[in-house]
């Protein structure tokens, strides 16, 4: 097998597999129930998989990343908007690291 | 400014485009960082010897960022094709998640139409679309809007970092590196329904928290945490869960 052959195959597989996780998880959700513990699964999930995201990034990070993060929501329950709230916690970052 | 045709009486049409437009728009902010951290993925992809058009392929193909960092950190010749595969995979299985939360927003829409909105689907719009959609009408085409917005900002920055260099030196040194989390932070103020999320949220954080250190380098924290948090939520009693959320 040539590099451009695995090249090229390594690319194919890769997008192969994101994409069947990305519509696969779509469908196979149409088969669960619209109610009771299946509907209160789904209705949860959104939430629980942005948090999952981001706790772990933030600990990471250390105290500055936990007050980074505060700050964070907290510009965003002030002014409701995303822009400002983004900033106000990459401008902290970049502070702590200029320190 | 077309007296021919009158308005509409029924309620507001579908209106694909002005829903393409809106998400366009909405995730311009978070678009920012994409192209920004997607001219230092071209850079690192140049220095392992991958040019603009296989980029640009990847690009299209998987567009999926972190996926595509570590398979780039991989791409070592001879190339490990199956481990690449398999590290993208575990990377991505999030997405299985992701998927399945959007099924409410797809509901009623065609295969096909899933099938190709779907492609385009990323953390970032993703979010986007969910916090938006808990504020007003949203629908498939402010998922496609978005998805073309952060399609272009990683190519445009990856291709730019491909054959430039990257935008700015060290992102982290701008703290750059947190734009996603504050992103996705800010974000999650709107996903929050009340008392009844705290135990899910809280099982969620902790589970994430303990694979993260468990499995050190992996993403396994991200469906760990979320489907620990879901099945929380679905354990929980029915009254506990709260009022009906199927309107507001």
């Amino acid at each position: 097998m040539t590099e451009n052959t695995a090249a090229f195959l390594a690319v194919i597989l890769a997008a192969a597999a994101t994409y069947a996780l990305r519509l696969g998880g779509l469908l196979l959700a149409g088969k669960l129930p619209d109610t009771g513990r299946a509907r209160r699964f789904m209705d949860a999930l959104p939430g629980t998989i942005l948090l999952s995201i981001v706790v772990p990034a933030s600990v990471s990070l250390g105290p500055w990343g936990w007050f980074a993060s505060a700050c964070t929501i907290a510009c965003m329950r002030l002014t409701g908007n995303v822009l400002a709230a983004m900033l106000s916690g990459v401008v902290i970052m970049a502070l702590s690291r200029a320190l | 400014m077309q007296p021919s045709s009158p308005p509409s009486p029924s309620s507001p049409p579908p209106a694909p485009f002005s829903q393409l437009q809106k998400g366009f728009a909405a995730n311009l902010v978070v678009a920012a960082s994409v192209a920004a951290y997607g001219s230092v993925f071209g850079l690192l992809a140049a220095q392992k010897g991958i040019g603009w058009g296989q980029l640009l392929f990847m690009n299209l193909t998987i567009f999926a960022g972190s996926a595509q960092f570590v398979m780039v950190d991989m791409w070592q010749p001879p190339l490990p094709v199956a481990e690449i595969a398999l590290a993208v995979l575990v990377i991505n299985t999030r997405y299985l998640l992701i998927g399945a939360s959007l099924r409410q927003l797809f509901a009623g829409t065609t295969l096909t139409h899933k099938a190709l909105v779907m492609h385009l689907v990323t953390d970032e719009n993703w979010a986007v679309t969910l916090a938006a959609a808990s504020k007003r009408p949203v629908d498939t085409y402010f998922m496609l809007g978005g998805g073309l917005c952060i399609l272009m900002a990683w190519c445009a920055g990856s291709l730019f970092g491909n054959q430039v260099g990257a935008l700015l030196g060290n992102p982290e040194r701008l703290g750059l590196d947190f734009a996603f989390t504050a992103v996705f932070t800010a974000l999650l103020c709107s996903f929050w329904r009340g008392g009844r999320d705290l135990l899910p949220w809280l099982t969620a954080a902790a589970v994430a928290l303990v694979v993260e250190q468990a499995v050190p380098g992996s993403k396994w924290y991200i469906p760990a945490g979320g489907l620990s948090g879901a099945l929380c939520a679905a354990l929980m009693p029915a009254h506990a869960a709260g009022k009906d959320r199927k309107q507001t």
